[in-house]
């Protein structure tokens, strides 16, 4: 593994997640609910966090991390610091969103779902964040850059270095 | 909205807040103020207007004045010509390309001329997390006329007789699900909005709930009362922040106003409802996954029957609506069946709402009647393609649609017209292409994404569509053959025949569509190596024009192989025999001396 875990899963967080567990007004098919708070807080979900909730959850830990390797929102690798997300939706492909994806992968060497080795970046690739009037478009943090050429992307990274 | 004389609404929908129009609505605030009209003038974040191409959108009402592209730097002089000295911004206006003239008012646009809004009738109207707005609009009558004036039977009698279909997809007639659910006797029942939205070009439904929330509720609550279901869930993506952000709004304010709850109105009638949040997974906009996935299991779909209006969530009956199906409802109850069944075809009534993208002039989201032409919407509504390229191709139904053209613009467009050309209406994604996208391309774009959603549960989908994918890779890097051609089309009907669930079973259609009308394009490709719209780039040669090169040895250093050589000033050349094809010289050169072909 590389050295990019800087998340320190801390007993505060545990605690944090164990709250918000009690608080539910409802148990039956909490997982998912579950699963999204604690990737809130952890930013991820290693193997210890799907422990922790099958324990919680009185369920079996193989269920939880079936339902965590289904659903591509759920990460098991913790994220960059700066997560690029290219929309790969059908407005920004014919707009020309596969150059634009090809070019961050040059940039920095990662293919998308993965993160630099310096854990600054990740890369992601989006279906439609519904922004189609601006295909295509890049995400870094919750940021949106519309209308993005190729030429842009150096300039988009050089706010994040 | 009485108290001021003047609205600024200006769209908070996610295309324009992407391009700041938090910041225009605080530069507004902050010069209405200094200008001393906070008490006359008020402005109100909306949801989407649908002109999502000239985002941001301000609006003047009562005035009707629409500004297009507006940035925060402008709001001062909005302000004192505008609102001060009452004089339209001229240069903010929109300009006719028909007219070639700046028109002032939304309705002397041809991108509105011919739409009817009922989905869409709040978005941009109305600030959709301030329930009084929605209530000043006749909203929650409708619940109130339903509760009080009539029975469930009569609820779906009226649903039934609007000819309302479903529109997340399948058409299936709104009222008849209903009635099923509403005869299948059980304590429990459930009434699901379908907020999922899988596919990737289309955002209406989230449109909507960031616009108009609480239509959706109020339908939902119609839908609880008509089926006998006293608890709703919203199954909505992770994707969508602003929308849940709304919707949770909503259903705090919802419950205030004793519109949720128990004993509704003091009718003795309750209903509440709950979100649930999606996680990445397009089959779970299927309705039997997206029951597994709100029980907190993996999404996969299963056979049906039993529907789930029969056995839906842990079992009860359940009926499962689309975002949009369910904004159709109040305006319905409230004007009656005849007048919703007067607009559209014989067989599909009302209007659909599309997320018009790709090459065309006005990106954005339209709300038509049914039976209107591709014609039309694409080149009045949508004026026309992008750089005055030439239209090429359109793509409705996303994933599991298909791609039609030229020949196809003037057929009247239904569900069964649509499902009749080889394509199908969807969701209402709809992509437009020119000649610069290749249609092999297209189709391997669509597997791509069906690969990565397969969930894997049935073999046709999970293996099939995974060959389908890499005979188009080979095509696309020049190595198809005939055969490959044969194969591509037999294994695509096979699996549509043999997959377990909609996703399986439509995930062929790009690929079939693109194969019968760009057959051309296919050939070319296999044959002669050769891809038209110069978009293969294996498939791609890079040239260097003499005329055009300076000589500045850029690409040369760039190249990673080397084989670009010459003098300094003196024209370079590219040996073909070493080149990769990598594009870097393409990029660097300045002079735009380097050409693909
Ligand atoms: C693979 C697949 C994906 C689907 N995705 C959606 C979706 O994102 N939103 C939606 O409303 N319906 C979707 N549907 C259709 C639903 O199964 C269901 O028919 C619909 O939600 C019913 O609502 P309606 O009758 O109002 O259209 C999908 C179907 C399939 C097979
Ligand atoms: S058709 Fe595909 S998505 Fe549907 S059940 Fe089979 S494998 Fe899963
Ligand atoms: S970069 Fe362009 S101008 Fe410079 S040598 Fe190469 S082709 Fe000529
Ligand atoms: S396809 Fe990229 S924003 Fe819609």
């Amino acid at each position: 593994m590389k050295k990019v875990c800087t998340n320190k899963l801390t007993d505060e967080k545990f605690k944090a997640l164990d709250e918000f567990i009690d608080k539910l007004s409802y148990k039956d098919g909490a997982l998912i609910t579950v699963l999204h708070k604690a990737q809130e807080i952890f930013g991820y979900l290693p193997v210890e966090v799907q422990l922790h909730v099958a324990q919680k959850l009185d369920m079996p830990a193989a269920k939880v991390n079936g339902v965590v390797t289904f659903y591509s929102y759920f990460s098991e690798t913790p994220k960059g610091e700066h997560v690029i997300s290219v929309c790969l939706g059908t407005a920004c492909f014919v707009r020309g969103a596969e150059n634009i994806i090809k070019e961050f992968e040059k940039r920095l060497s990662i293919k998308p779902g993965q993160t630099t080795a310096d854990g600054k970046f990740s890369i992601d690739a989006l279906r439609c964040v519904g922004a189609c009037g601006l295909a295509p478009v890049v995400m870094v943090d919750g940021k949106v850059y519309g209308r993005v050429k190729v030429e842009d992307v150096d300039a988009i990274l050089k706010n994040y270095i | 909205m009485s108290k001021y004389r003047m609205h600024l609404l200006v769209c908070g929908g996610t295309g324009c807040k992407a391009s700041d129009s938090d910041g225009i609505i605080s530069n507004l605030e902050k010069h209405i103020k200094e200008h001393g009209l906070e008490n006359e003038v008020q402005v109100v974040t909306t949801g989407c207007f649908g002109f999502c191409e000239k985002g941001p959108i301000v609006k003047v009402h009562p005035d009707n004045v629409f500004y297009i592209e507006v940035k925060p730097e402008d709001a001062e002089e909005i302000v004192k010509e505008h609102l001060v000295k009452g004089r339209v911004v001229n240069r903010l206006l929109y300009v006719e390309p028909t007219l070639q003239e700046r028109v002032g008012q939304h309705k002397d646009m041809a991108f509105y001329k011919k739409q009817i809004r009922i989905a869409l009738r709040n978005c941009g109207f109305i600030s959709p997390e301030d329930i009084n707005e929605y209530i000043s609009v006749e909203g929650y009558q409708a619940l109130g006329k339903v509760l009080t004036e009539m029975s469930p039977e009569e609820v779906i009698e009226l649903v039934k007789k609007s000819g309302l279909r479903g529109r997340g997809g399948g058409g299936f007639p709104t009222g008849i699900k209903w009635e099923a659910a509403r005869k299948t006797a059980s304590e429990d029942k459930y009434i699901i909005c379908n907020a999922d939205e899988g596919d990737p070009g289309a955002f209406m439904d989230r449109s909507i709930l960031e616009g108009d929330p609480h239509s959706v509720l109020e339908a939902m609550a119609i839908a609880g009362y008509a089926t006998g279901a006293k608890e709703g869930f919203i199954y909505i993506r992770a994707e969508y922040p602003l929308a849940i952000h709304r919707l949770q709004i909503a259903i705090t304010q919802a419950r205030e106003f004793g519109l949720l709850g128990k004993d509704i109105l003091g009718t003795g009638f309750d209903f509440d409802l709950d979100i649930r949040y999606g996680a990445g997974a397009f089959v779970c906009g299927e309705e039997t996954a997206l029951i597994h996935s709100i029980e907190g299991d993996r999404g996969e779909p299963t056979n049906k029957p039993p529907f789930p209006a029969q056995s839906g969530l842990w079992k009860k009956p359940t009926s499962v609506n689309n975002v949009e199906t369910f904004a159709n409802i109040p305006p319905i109850i409230l004007k009656g069946a005849e007048w919703f069944s007067a607009i559209g075809t014989e067989k599909s009534k009302g209007t659909k709402v599309f997320a018009l993208a790709g090459k065309v002039n006005n990106v954005g989201l339209v709300e038509v009647p049914m039976g209107i032409t591709l014609r039309e919407i694409i080149f009045d509504i949508g004026g026309g393609i992008k750089d005055d390229r030439k239209f090429k191709s359109v793509q409705t139904g996303g994933p599991s649609g298909g791609c039609l053209t030229e020949e196809n613009l003037d057929t009247p467009i239904d569900y069964e017209t649509l499902a009749s050309i080889g394509s199908m209406m969807g969701s209402g994604g709809m992509i437009v292409m020119d000649e610069d996208d290749c249609m092999v391309n297209v189709a391997k774009f669509y597997l791509e994404f069906t690969v990565d959603e397969s969930c894997g549960k049935c073999t046709p989908c999970r293996v099939g569509n995974k060959r389908l994918h890499e005979i188009l890779t080979r095509i696309t890097e020049g190595k198809g053959t005939m055969k490959d051609l044969e194969v591509l089309k037999e294994l695509g009907e096979a699996i549509k025949d043999t997959a377990l669930c909609g996703l399986g079973q439509t995930s062929p259609n790009p690929v079939l569509s693109t194969m019968k009308y760009f057959w051309d394009e296919y050939v070319e490709h296999v044959k002669d190596k050769k891809c038209r719209a110069g978009v293969c780039t294996s498939l791609l040669s890079y040239y260097i024009i003499a005329e055009k090169c300076i000589g500045c040895t850029a690409c040369a250093r760039v190249c990673p192989v080397k084989c670009i050589k010459g003098e300094v000033k003196k024209p370079h050349e590219i040996d073909q025999s070493k080149c990769i094809k990598c594009g870097a010289c393409y990029t660097a050169c300045k002079f735009k001396a380097i050409e693909k072909r």
